[in-house]
Protein backbone atom coordinates (compact mmCIF):
# COMPACT_ATOMS: atom_id res chain seq x y z
CA UNK A 1 0.00 0.00 0.00
CA UNK A 2 2.81 2.25 1.12
CA UNK A 3 4.46 1.57 -2.06
CA UNK A 4 2.00 2.00 -4.72
CA UNK A 5 1.06 6.00 -2.28
CA UNK A 6 5.06 6.46 -3.22
CA UNK A 7 5.01 5.21 -6.93
CA UNK A 8 1.68 7.21 -7.95
CA UNK A 9 3.15 10.28 -6.13
CA UNK A 10 6.41 9.79 -8.54
CA UNK A 11 4.58 9.60 -11.14
CA UNK A 12 2.24 12.65 -10.82
CA UNK A 13 5.31 14.53 -10.30
CA UNK A 14 7.18 13.51 -13.36
CA UNK A 15 3.93 14.40 -15.18
CA UNK A 16 4.26 18.10 -13.50
CA UNK A 17 7.22 18.30 -14.76
CA UNK A 18 6.76 17.18 -18.32
CA UNK A 19 3.67 19.46 -18.43
CA UNK A 20 5.75 22.15 -17.02
CA UNK A 21 7.95 21.86 -20.06
CA UNK A 22 4.79 21.92 -22.11
CA UNK A 23 4.11 24.93 -20.63
CA UNK A 24 6.85 27.04 -21.32
CA UNK A 25 7.42 25.35 -24.77
CA UNK A 26 3.77 26.08 -25.20
CA UNK A 27 3.95 29.92 -24.26
CA UNK A 28 7.11 30.68 -26.47
CA UNK A 29 5.29 29.58 -29.67
CA UNK A 30 2.12 31.26 -28.08
CA UNK A 31 3.83 34.66 -27.76
CA UNK A 32 4.94 34.64 -30.74
CA UNK A 33 2.63 33.87 -32.39
CA UNK A 34 -0.33 36.28 -30.87
CA UNK A 35 2.21 39.01 -31.03
CA UNK A 36 4.08 37.97 -34.56
CA UNK A 37 0.87 36.78 -36.70
CA UNK A 38 -0.57 40.20 -36.63
CA UNK A 39 2.45 41.68 -38.66
CA UNK A 40 2.55 38.50 -40.78
CA UNK A 41 1.04 39.38 -44.74
CA UNK A 42 2.07 37.97 -48.12
CA UNK A 43 4.12 41.15 -48.29
CA UNK A 44 5.80 40.76 -45.01
CA UNK A 45 7.29 37.51 -46.11
CA UNK A 46 7.96 38.45 -49.53
CA UNK A 47 9.39 42.35 -49.90
CA UNK A 48 12.08 44.19 -49.01
CA UNK A 49 11.72 46.51 -46.06
CA UNK A 50 11.02 50.46 -46.49
CA UNK A 51 10.92 53.77 -45.08
CA UNK A 52 13.66 52.80 -42.33
CA UNK A 53 12.38 49.31 -41.98
CA UNK A 54 8.98 50.23 -40.33
CA UNK A 55 7.36 49.09 -43.40
CA UNK A 56 7.53 46.47 -45.90
CA UNK A 57 8.59 42.85 -45.61
CA UNK A 58 11.80 41.16 -44.22
CA UNK A 59 12.15 38.88 -47.27
CA UNK A 60 15.93 39.50 -47.37
CA UNK A 61 16.25 38.70 -43.84
CA UNK A 62 14.23 35.67 -44.55
CA UNK A 63 16.88 34.86 -47.54
CA UNK A 64 20.29 35.80 -45.37
CA UNK A 65 18.76 33.06 -42.48
CA UNK A 66 18.59 30.38 -45.32
CA UNK A 67 21.84 30.92 -46.73
CA UNK A 68 23.81 31.05 -43.71
CA UNK A 69 22.36 28.25 -42.09
CA UNK A 70 23.08 26.41 -44.93
CA UNK A 71 25.82 26.92 -45.26
CA UNK A 72 27.16 26.33 -41.73
CA UNK A 73 25.40 23.13 -42.27
CA UNK A 74 27.16 22.19 -45.85
CA UNK A 75 30.45 23.11 -44.58
CA UNK A 76 29.60 21.63 -40.68
CA UNK A 77 28.01 18.54 -41.37
CA UNK A 78 30.63 16.43 -43.70
CA UNK A 79 33.13 17.59 -41.78
CA UNK A 80 31.79 16.72 -38.64
CA UNK A 81 30.43 13.46 -39.50
CA UNK A 82 33.69 12.66 -40.73
CA UNK A 83 35.72 13.87 -37.70
CA UNK A 84 33.87 11.37 -36.00
CA UNK A 85 34.18 8.46 -37.73
CA UNK A 86 37.74 9.49 -37.21
CA UNK A 87 38.13 9.61 -33.89
CA UNK A 88 35.58 6.51 -33.21
CA UNK A 89 36.22 4.25 -35.72
CA UNK A 90 39.72 4.42 -37.08
CA UNK A 91 41.97 6.21 -34.54
CA UNK A 92 43.32 4.37 -31.67
CA UNK A 93 41.79 4.43 -28.33
CA UNK A 94 43.79 6.39 -25.35
CA UNK A 95 44.12 9.45 -24.64
CA UNK A 96 44.84 11.48 -27.14
CA UNK A 97 41.07 10.98 -28.39
CA UNK A 98 40.49 11.17 -25.12
CA UNK A 99 42.26 14.26 -24.61
CA UNK A 100 40.67 15.54 -28.26
CA UNK A 101 37.55 14.44 -26.75
CA UNK A 102 37.70 17.19 -24.16
CA UNK A 103 38.96 19.63 -26.48
CA UNK A 104 35.15 19.48 -28.62
CA UNK A 105 33.43 19.61 -25.61
CA UNK A 106 34.69 22.44 -24.36
CA UNK A 107 34.72 24.30 -27.39
CA UNK A 108 31.01 23.54 -27.25
CA UNK A 109 30.80 25.59 -24.22
CA UNK A 110 32.74 29.12 -25.81
CA UNK A 111 30.30 32.15 -25.98
CA UNK A 112 29.02 32.36 -29.21
CA UNK A 113 30.65 36.09 -29.18
CA UNK A 114 33.88 34.68 -29.32
CA UNK A 115 32.67 32.65 -32.23
CA UNK A 116 32.04 36.23 -33.93
CA UNK A 117 35.57 37.84 -33.47
CA UNK A 118 37.52 34.44 -34.59
CA UNK A 119 35.18 34.84 -37.59
CA UNK A 120 36.54 38.52 -37.73
CA UNK A 121 39.93 37.78 -37.56
CA UNK A 122 40.36 34.45 -39.65
CA UNK A 123 37.50 34.56 -42.77
CA UNK A 124 36.98 38.12 -42.34
CA UNK A 125 40.55 39.29 -42.14
CA UNK A 126 43.11 36.78 -42.72
CA UNK A 127 41.76 34.66 -45.63
CA UNK A 128 39.75 38.11 -46.99
CA UNK A 129 36.47 36.59 -47.40
CA UNK A 130 35.34 40.08 -45.89
CA UNK A 131 32.08 40.56 -44.55
CA UNK A 132 30.17 37.71 -46.43
CA UNK A 133 27.77 34.85 -46.52
CA UNK A 134 31.00 33.00 -46.64
CA UNK A 135 32.27 34.43 -43.97
CA UNK A 136 29.20 34.10 -41.62
CA UNK A 137 28.68 30.67 -42.93
CA UNK A 138 31.74 29.13 -42.28
CA UNK A 139 31.54 30.59 -38.56
CA UNK A 140 28.37 29.58 -37.58
CA UNK A 141 29.67 26.07 -39.31
CA UNK A 142 32.71 26.04 -36.42
CA UNK A 143 29.73 26.92 -34.07
CA UNK A 144 28.15 23.94 -35.06
CA UNK A 145 30.82 22.06 -35.14
CA UNK A 146 31.49 20.43 -32.01
CA UNK A 147 27.58 19.29 -31.26
CA UNK A 148 27.44 17.70 -34.62
CA UNK A 149 30.80 15.87 -33.79
CA UNK A 150 29.53 15.20 -30.23
CA UNK A 151 26.04 13.73 -31.59
CA UNK A 152 27.91 11.95 -34.33
CA UNK A 153 30.23 10.26 -32.04
CA UNK A 154 27.76 8.99 -29.53
CA UNK A 155 25.33 7.42 -32.15
CA UNK A 156 28.01 5.74 -33.59
CA UNK A 157 29.33 4.33 -30.33
CA UNK A 158 25.61 2.99 -29.60
CA UNK A 159 26.10 1.12 -32.94
CA UNK A 160 26.51 -2.44 -31.41
CA UNK A 161 29.87 -4.30 -32.19
CA UNK A 162 28.31 -6.93 -33.15
CA UNK A 163 26.91 -5.41 -36.74
CA UNK A 164 30.70 -4.72 -37.24
CA UNK A 165 31.44 -8.07 -36.53
CA UNK A 166 29.34 -9.56 -38.83
CA UNK A 167 30.48 -7.43 -41.58
CA UNK A 168 34.23 -7.76 -41.39
CA UNK A 169 33.76 -11.69 -40.79
CA UNK A 170 31.80 -11.30 -44.39
CA UNK A 171 35.23 -10.02 -45.85
CA UNK A 172 34.09 -6.65 -45.83
CA UNK A 173 36.91 -3.97 -45.25
CA UNK A 174 36.83 -1.49 -42.44
CA UNK A 175 35.55 1.17 -44.92
CA UNK A 176 32.82 -0.72 -46.42
CA UNK A 177 31.57 -1.35 -42.92
CA UNK A 178 31.66 2.17 -42.15
CA UNK A 179 29.78 2.90 -45.08
CA UNK A 180 27.42 0.18 -45.68
CA UNK A 181 26.71 -0.77 -41.84
CA UNK A 182 27.75 1.73 -39.03
CA UNK A 183 27.11 4.86 -40.65
CA UNK A 184 23.71 4.39 -41.75
CA UNK A 185 22.71 2.46 -38.34
CA UNK A 186 23.92 5.73 -36.91
CA UNK A 187 22.18 7.90 -38.87
CA UNK A 188 18.91 8.63 -37.06
CA UNK A 189 21.51 9.64 -34.31
CA UNK A 190 23.64 11.87 -36.55
CA UNK A 191 20.59 13.87 -38.31
CA UNK A 192 18.93 14.42 -34.24
CA UNK A 193 22.41 16.06 -33.39
CA UNK A 194 21.40 18.22 -37.35
CA UNK A 195 18.45 19.11 -36.32
CA UNK A 196 19.76 20.85 -33.25
CA UNK A 197 22.32 22.37 -34.77
CA UNK A 198 20.28 24.00 -37.24
CA UNK A 199 17.87 25.67 -34.65
CA UNK A 200 21.43 26.74 -32.91
CA UNK A 201 22.56 28.38 -36.63
CA UNK A 202 19.61 29.87 -37.46
CA UNK A 203 19.49 31.50 -34.21
CA UNK A 204 22.48 32.83 -33.13
CA UNK A 205 23.34 36.47 -33.50
CA UNK A 206 26.48 37.11 -32.45
CA UNK A 207 28.96 35.10 -34.73
CA UNK A 208 27.09 36.52 -37.50
CA UNK A 209 27.41 40.53 -35.88
CA UNK A 210 31.06 40.84 -37.55
CA UNK A 211 30.94 38.26 -40.49
CA UNK A 212 28.04 38.57 -42.21
CA UNK A 213 25.18 40.89 -41.12
CA UNK A 214 24.13 43.76 -42.68
CA UNK A 215 21.44 46.20 -41.26
CA UNK A 216 19.98 47.23 -44.32
CA UNK A 217 20.65 45.79 -48.19
CA UNK A 218 18.81 46.91 -51.06
CA UNK A 219 17.64 43.29 -52.35
CA UNK A 220 18.83 40.21 -52.29
CA UNK A 221 22.16 38.77 -52.04
CA UNK A 222 23.92 38.43 -55.23
CA UNK A 223 26.88 35.99 -54.24
CA UNK A 224 28.68 34.32 -51.14
CA UNK A 225 30.60 37.22 -51.25
CA UNK A 226 27.97 39.25 -50.44
CA UNK A 227 26.79 40.51 -46.40
CA UNK A 228 23.24 39.67 -45.83
CA UNK A 229 20.39 40.54 -43.74
CA UNK A 230 19.76 37.92 -41.24
CA UNK A 231 16.69 37.51 -38.91
CA UNK A 232 18.08 37.28 -35.44
CA UNK A 233 20.28 40.49 -35.87
CA UNK A 234 17.02 42.51 -37.94
CA UNK A 235 15.17 41.76 -34.55
CA UNK A 236 18.14 42.99 -32.21
CA UNK A 237 18.30 46.07 -34.70
CA UNK A 238 14.33 46.54 -34.71
CA UNK A 239 14.47 46.34 -30.59
CA UNK A 240 17.69 48.51 -29.54
CA UNK A 241 17.60 51.44 -32.61
CA UNK A 242 15.39 53.31 -34.91
CA UNK A 243 12.54 56.02 -34.38
CA UNK A 244 9.10 54.23 -34.49
CA UNK A 245 9.67 51.58 -31.63
CA UNK A 246 6.02 50.54 -31.64
CA UNK A 247 6.04 49.70 -35.08
CA UNK A 248 9.42 48.11 -34.88
CA UNK A 249 8.63 46.24 -32.18
CA UNK A 250 5.53 44.72 -33.99
CA UNK A 251 8.02 43.61 -36.79
CA UNK A 252 9.99 42.02 -34.79
CA UNK A 253 7.75 39.34 -33.15
CA UNK A 254 6.71 38.63 -36.83
CA UNK A 255 10.47 38.23 -37.13
CA UNK A 256 10.68 35.88 -34.85
CA UNK A 257 7.42 33.83 -35.88
CA UNK A 258 8.86 33.54 -38.88
CA UNK A 259 12.42 32.37 -37.57
CA UNK A 260 10.37 29.34 -36.03
CA UNK A 261 8.69 28.42 -38.87
CA UNK A 262 11.75 28.64 -40.58
CA UNK A 263 13.67 26.51 -38.08
CA UNK A 264 11.05 23.90 -38.06
CA UNK A 265 10.90 23.75 -41.87
CA UNK A 266 14.46 23.24 -42.52
CA UNK A 267 14.45 20.91 -39.51
CA UNK A 268 11.67 18.93 -40.61
CA UNK A 269 13.36 18.02 -43.98
CA UNK A 270 16.14 16.19 -41.79
CA UNK A 271 13.57 14.72 -39.31
CA UNK A 272 11.29 13.32 -42.47
CA UNK A 273 15.00 11.86 -43.94
CA UNK A 274 15.23 10.32 -40.18
CA UNK A 275 12.12 8.43 -40.26
CA UNK A 276 12.12 7.25 -43.20
CA UNK A 277 15.36 5.93 -42.40
CA UNK A 278 14.11 4.32 -38.89
CA UNK A 279 10.94 2.37 -40.81
CA UNK A 280 13.19 0.68 -43.41
CA UNK A 281 15.73 -0.30 -40.48
CA UNK A 282 13.58 0.38 -37.38
CA UNK A 283 15.04 -1.21 -34.69
CA UNK B 1 38.28 -26.25 -54.25
CA UNK B 2 36.52 -29.41 -53.05
CA UNK B 3 35.28 -30.25 -49.85
CA UNK B 4 36.89 -32.80 -49.18
CA UNK B 5 40.41 -30.57 -49.71
CA UNK B 6 38.33 -27.87 -47.62
CA UNK B 7 40.07 -29.22 -44.53
CA UNK B 8 41.86 -27.26 -41.50
CA UNK B 9 44.99 -28.05 -40.50
CA UNK B 10 46.51 -26.72 -37.52
CA UNK B 11 50.02 -27.24 -35.98
CA UNK B 12 52.14 -26.43 -33.05
CA UNK B 13 49.01 -23.08 -33.20
CA UNK B 14 50.16 -21.28 -29.90
CA UNK B 15 48.09 -17.59 -29.37
CA UNK B 16 48.43 -14.92 -26.77
CA UNK B 17 46.28 -12.37 -25.36
CA UNK B 18 49.69 -9.79 -25.14
CA UNK B 19 51.19 -12.27 -22.40
CA UNK B 20 48.22 -14.39 -21.96
CA UNK B 21 49.04 -17.89 -23.69
CA UNK B 22 45.31 -18.09 -24.63
CA UNK B 23 45.99 -21.24 -26.50
CA UNK B 24 48.95 -23.91 -26.15
CA UNK B 25 50.60 -25.99 -28.69
CA UNK B 26 47.34 -26.94 -30.64
CA UNK B 27 47.90 -29.84 -33.08
CA UNK B 28 44.72 -30.76 -35.07
CA UNK B 29 43.75 -31.66 -38.54
CA UNK B 30 39.90 -31.09 -39.20
CA UNK B 31 38.56 -32.97 -42.12
CA UNK B 32 36.85 -31.12 -45.20
CA UNK B 33 33.19 -31.81 -45.05
CA UNK B 34 31.24 -32.54 -42.33
CA UNK B 35 30.48 -31.41 -38.85
CA UNK B 36 33.40 -31.28 -36.48
CA UNK B 37 32.73 -30.10 -32.77
CA UNK B 38 34.67 -27.80 -30.51
CA UNK B 39 33.79 -28.49 -26.58
CA UNK B 40 35.15 -28.07 -23.78
CA UNK B 41 34.46 -25.62 -20.54
CA UNK B 42 33.94 -22.05 -20.54
CA UNK B 43 36.96 -19.97 -21.23
CA UNK B 44 39.10 -23.11 -22.39
CA UNK B 45 39.66 -21.03 -25.81
CA UNK B 46 37.21 -22.65 -28.32
CA UNK B 47 36.09 -19.13 -29.40
CA UNK B 48 39.28 -18.26 -29.51
CA UNK B 49 40.95 -21.09 -31.77
CA UNK B 50 37.95 -20.65 -34.39
CA UNK B 51 38.34 -16.92 -34.75
CA UNK B 52 41.48 -17.24 -36.06
CA UNK B 53 40.57 -19.52 -39.17
CA UNK B 54 38.94 -16.46 -40.44
CA UNK B 55 41.22 -14.15 -38.99
CA UNK B 56 39.18 -12.27 -36.68
CA UNK B 57 41.02 -12.62 -33.80
CA UNK B 58 42.98 -9.30 -35.66
CA UNK B 59 40.75 -7.49 -34.56
CA UNK B 60 41.97 -8.14 -30.65
CA UNK B 61 44.69 -5.48 -30.42
CA UNK B 62 48.19 -7.18 -28.91
CA UNK B 63 47.95 -10.34 -29.59
CA UNK B 64 50.40 -13.05 -31.46
CA UNK B 65 50.18 -16.48 -32.95
CA UNK B 66 52.50 -19.08 -33.43
CA UNK B 67 52.56 -22.27 -35.55
CA UNK B 68 50.36 -23.17 -38.57
CA UNK B 69 47.23 -22.92 -39.75
CA UNK B 70 46.61 -24.72 -43.15
CA UNK B 71 43.62 -24.51 -45.12
CA UNK B 72 43.34 -24.62 -49.41
CA UNK B 73 46.85 -24.93 -49.38
CA UNK B 74 47.86 -21.93 -47.76
CA UNK B 75 49.09 -20.79 -44.29
CA UNK B 76 46.31 -18.77 -42.97
CA UNK B 77 48.56 -16.92 -40.49
CA UNK B 78 51.08 -15.62 -42.66
CA UNK B 79 50.74 -11.90 -42.15
CA UNK B 80 50.79 -11.04 -46.13
CA UNK B 81 47.47 -12.91 -46.18
CA UNK B 82 44.84 -11.13 -47.51
CA UNK B 83 41.95 -11.44 -44.61
CA UNK B 84 38.76 -9.93 -47.10
CA UNK B 85 39.72 -13.52 -49.34
CA UNK B 86 40.00 -15.70 -46.05
CA UNK B 87 36.86 -14.32 -44.86
CA UNK B 88 34.67 -14.79 -47.98
CA UNK B 89 36.01 -18.54 -47.87
CA UNK B 90 35.68 -18.57 -44.48
CA UNK B 91 32.16 -17.47 -43.10
CA UNK B 92 30.90 -17.16 -39.45
CA UNK B 93 27.69 -17.13 -37.50
CA UNK B 94 27.75 -15.71 -34.35
CA UNK B 95 26.31 -16.48 -30.60
CA UNK B 96 23.70 -13.77 -30.38
CA UNK B 97 21.45 -13.59 -34.08
CA UNK B 98 23.74 -10.47 -35.06
CA UNK B 99 21.54 -9.23 -38.42
CA UNK B 100 22.43 -5.68 -40.03
CA UNK B 101 19.74 -3.68 -39.36
CA UNK B 102 18.61 -3.43 -42.38
CA UNK B 103 15.69 -5.12 -44.60
CA UNK B 104 15.79 -9.10 -44.87
CA UNK B 105 17.24 -9.16 -48.71
CA UNK B 106 19.77 -6.00 -47.86
CA UNK B 107 21.64 -8.27 -45.39
CA UNK B 108 21.68 -10.68 -47.93
CA UNK B 109 22.60 -8.87 -50.79
CA UNK B 110 25.58 -7.43 -48.64
CA UNK B 111 27.95 -9.76 -49.01
CA UNK B 112 27.45 -9.55 -52.63
CA UNK B 113 27.64 -6.23 -52.71
CA UNK B 114 30.74 -5.67 -51.03
CA UNK B 115 32.23 -8.31 -52.94
CA UNK B 116 31.93 -5.71 -56.02
CA UNK B 117 28.74 -7.91 -57.60
CA UNK B 118 26.59 -5.40 -59.31
CA UNK B 119 24.46 -7.90 -61.17
CA UNK B 120 21.10 -7.23 -59.80
CA UNK B 121 19.56 -10.51 -61.51
CA UNK B 122 21.90 -12.11 -60.04
CA UNK B 123 21.63 -10.69 -56.73
CA UNK B 124 18.01 -11.50 -56.65
CA UNK B 125 18.83 -15.19 -57.80
CA UNK B 126 21.40 -15.29 -54.95
CA UNK B 127 19.12 -13.96 -52.39
CA UNK B 128 16.32 -16.75 -53.06
CA UNK B 129 18.79 -19.17 -53.48
CA UNK B 130 20.34 -18.29 -50.19
CA UNK B 131 17.47 -17.86 -48.25
CA UNK B 132 16.03 -21.55 -49.57
CA UNK B 133 19.55 -23.21 -48.41
CA UNK B 134 18.75 -22.07 -44.92
CA UNK B 135 14.88 -22.90 -44.95
CA UNK B 136 13.64 -19.35 -44.22
CA UNK B 137 12.35 -18.80 -47.92
CA UNK B 138 8.67 -19.61 -46.73
CA UNK B 139 8.63 -17.56 -43.71
CA UNK B 140 10.14 -14.45 -45.44
CA UNK B 141 9.13 -13.92 -49.23
CA UNK B 142 6.22 -12.08 -49.01
CA UNK B 143 8.35 -9.74 -46.64
CA UNK B 144 11.75 -9.05 -47.98
CA UNK B 145 11.81 -6.17 -48.10
CA UNK B 146 11.12 -5.42 -44.03
CA UNK B 147 13.48 -4.93 -41.53
CA UNK B 148 15.64 -8.18 -40.34
CA UNK B 149 14.99 -7.07 -36.78
CA UNK B 150 11.52 -7.73 -36.93
CA UNK B 151 12.03 -11.50 -36.99
CA UNK B 152 12.32 -13.91 -34.44
CA UNK B 153 15.52 -14.52 -32.38
CA UNK B 154 15.46 -18.27 -34.55
CA UNK B 155 14.68 -16.60 -38.11
CA UNK B 156 17.77 -13.64 -37.47
CA UNK B 157 20.10 -16.76 -36.39
CA UNK B 158 19.39 -18.54 -39.98
CA UNK B 159 19.00 -15.27 -41.87
CA UNK B 160 22.47 -15.06 -40.45
CA UNK B 161 23.62 -18.61 -41.98
CA UNK B 162 21.50 -17.49 -45.45
CA UNK B 163 24.01 -14.50 -45.50
CA UNK B 164 27.04 -16.64 -44.74
CA UNK B 165 26.11 -19.09 -47.42
CA UNK B 166 25.38 -16.34 -49.79
CA UNK B 167 29.13 -15.61 -51.16
CA UNK B 168 29.71 -19.32 -50.90
CA UNK B 169 32.26 -20.12 -48.36
CA UNK B 170 33.68 -23.41 -48.26
CA UNK B 171 33.95 -23.41 -44.32
CA UNK B 172 31.50 -21.95 -41.88
CA UNK B 173 32.09 -21.61 -38.37
CA UNK B 174 29.28 -21.50 -35.51
CA UNK B 175 30.08 -19.77 -32.42
CA UNK B 176 28.09 -21.45 -30.27
CA UNK B 177 24.83 -20.61 -32.55
CA UNK B 178 21.96 -21.88 -30.76
CA UNK B 179 23.32 -20.40 -26.86
CA UNK B 180 20.16 -17.90 -26.73
CA UNK B 181 17.57 -19.41 -28.86
CA UNK B 182 14.41 -21.52 -27.65
CA UNK B 183 14.79 -25.61 -28.02
CA UNK B 184 12.39 -25.66 -30.89
CA UNK B 185 14.26 -22.98 -32.68
CA UNK B 186 17.84 -24.64 -32.14
CA UNK B 187 16.10 -28.00 -33.61
CA UNK B 188 15.79 -26.11 -36.34
CA UNK B 189 19.52 -24.68 -36.72
CA UNK B 190 20.68 -28.21 -36.18
CA UNK B 191 18.95 -29.59 -38.88
CA UNK B 192 20.15 -27.10 -41.03
CA UNK B 193 23.58 -28.01 -40.37
CA UNK B 194 23.06 -31.55 -40.92
CA UNK B 195 21.54 -30.68 -44.79
CA UNK B 196 24.56 -28.01 -45.10
CA UNK B 197 27.31 -30.67 -44.11
CA UNK B 198 27.72 -32.38 -47.54
CA UNK B 199 28.94 -28.78 -49.52
CA UNK B 200 30.68 -27.07 -46.34
CA UNK B 201 33.00 -28.11 -44.13
CA UNK B 202 30.74 -26.52 -40.69
CA UNK B 203 32.80 -26.40 -36.95
CA UNK B 204 30.52 -25.51 -34.35
CA UNK B 205 31.56 -24.17 -30.68
CA UNK B 206 29.00 -25.49 -28.58
CA UNK B 207 28.38 -26.03 -24.82
CA UNK B 208 26.11 -28.28 -25.05
CA UNK B 209 27.57 -31.59 -24.83
CA UNK B 210 24.21 -33.47 -26.78
CA UNK B 211 24.65 -30.74 -29.39
CA UNK B 212 27.79 -32.19 -30.17
CA UNK B 213 26.59 -35.52 -30.18
CA UNK B 214 23.94 -35.29 -32.15
CA UNK B 215 25.07 -33.00 -35.05
CA UNK B 216 28.84 -33.89 -35.31
CA UNK B 217 30.90 -36.11 -36.92
CA UNK B 218 34.09 -35.15 -35.21
CA UNK B 219 34.50 -33.75 -31.76
CA UNK B 220 37.44 -32.09 -29.96
CA UNK B 221 37.74 -31.67 -26.80
CA UNK B 222 39.75 -28.40 -25.12
CA UNK B 223 40.67 -27.70 -21.77
CA UNK B 224 42.58 -24.67 -20.42
CA UNK B 225 44.11 -23.57 -23.77
CA UNK B 226 44.92 -27.13 -25.00
CA UNK B 227 43.34 -29.61 -27.06
CA UNK B 228 43.26 -32.82 -25.07
CA UNK B 229 41.24 -35.27 -27.35
CA UNK B 230 40.13 -35.22 -30.96
CA UNK B 231 38.44 -37.97 -32.70
CA UNK B 232 35.38 -39.36 -34.65
CA UNK B 233 32.45 -38.28 -32.62
CA UNK B 234 30.79 -41.49 -31.98
CA UNK B 235 34.17 -42.81 -30.17
CA UNK B 236 35.00 -39.99 -28.07
CA UNK B 237 31.21 -40.01 -26.17
CA UNK B 238 31.54 -43.48 -26.17
CA UNK B 239 35.11 -44.29 -25.48
CA UNK B 240 37.15 -41.31 -24.57
CA UNK B 241 40.37 -42.46 -24.04
CA UNK B 242 41.66 -39.50 -21.92
CA UNK B 243 40.67 -39.07 -18.30
CA UNK B 244 39.74 -35.56 -18.81
CA UNK B 245 37.50 -36.19 -21.42
CA UNK B 246 35.47 -38.28 -19.68
CA UNK B 247 35.00 -36.56 -16.65
CA UNK B 248 34.17 -33.69 -18.68
CA UNK B 249 31.67 -35.99 -20.67
CA UNK B 250 29.99 -37.58 -17.39
CA UNK B 251 29.53 -33.67 -16.15
CA UNK B 252 31.76 -33.76 -13.39
CA UNK B 253 33.26 -30.48 -14.25
CA UNK B 254 32.37 -27.47 -17.18
N1 LIG C 1 39.94 -10.20 -26.06
C1 LIG C 1 40.57 -10.89 -25.10
N2 LIG C 1 41.55 -10.34 -24.38
C2 LIG C 1 42.19 -11.02 -23.40
N3 LIG C 1 41.88 -12.29 -23.06
C3 LIG C 1 40.89 -12.90 -23.74
C4 LIG C 1 40.18 -12.23 -24.79
N4 LIG C 1 39.25 -13.09 -25.28
C5 LIG C 1 39.39 -14.23 -24.56
N5 LIG C 1 40.36 -14.12 -23.64
C6 LIG C 1 40.80 -15.17 -22.70
O1 LIG C 1 41.20 -16.29 -23.43
C7 LIG C 1 40.70 -17.47 -22.85
C8 LIG C 1 39.87 -18.23 -23.85
O2 LIG C 1 38.70 -17.51 -24.14
P1 LIG C 1 37.64 -17.97 -25.21
O3 LIG C 1 38.36 -18.37 -26.44
O4 LIG C 1 36.64 -16.90 -25.35
O5 LIG C 1 37.02 -19.26 -24.50
P2 LIG C 1 35.71 -20.08 -24.85
O6 LIG C 1 35.18 -19.63 -26.17
O7 LIG C 1 36.17 -21.50 -24.87
O8 LIG C 1 34.74 -19.87 -23.74
C9 LIG C 1 39.93 -17.06 -21.61
O9 LIG C 1 40.77 -17.22 -20.48
C10 LIG C 1 39.63 -15.62 -21.83
O10 LIG C 1 39.59 -14.91 -20.62
MG1 LIG D 1 33.30 -18.66 -26.61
Amino acid sequence: MKNKIIQNTAFTLIALTMLATLFFLASIIYFAAARGLPALSWEFITEVPRNGMTEGGVAPAIAGTFYLTMGAVLFAFPLGVACAVYLQEYSPKGYIVNIIRMGINNLAGVPSVVFGLFGLAVFVKFFGFGVSILSGSLTLGILILPGIISASQEALMAVPLSFREASLAMGATQWQTIRGITLPAALPGILTGLIISIGRAAGETAPILFTAATLYRKGYPTSIFSEVMALPYHIYALMSEGVNPQKQTAIAYGCALILIVLVGLMSSLAIIIRNKYRSVYGH
Amino acid sequence: MDTKEAGIKVSDLNFYYDKFRALKNINLDIPGGGITALIGPSGCGKSTLIRLFNRMSDLVPKTRAEGKIILDGQNILEPSLDVVKLRRKVGMVFQKPNPFPKTIYQNIAYGLEIGGNKDKGFIRHKVEDSLKKAALWDDVKDRLHQSALGMSGGQQQRLCIARALAVDPKVILFDEPCASLDPISTARIEELMLGLKRNYTIIIVTHNMQQAARTSDYTAFMYLGELIEFGKTDRIFTVPREKKTEEYLSGRFG
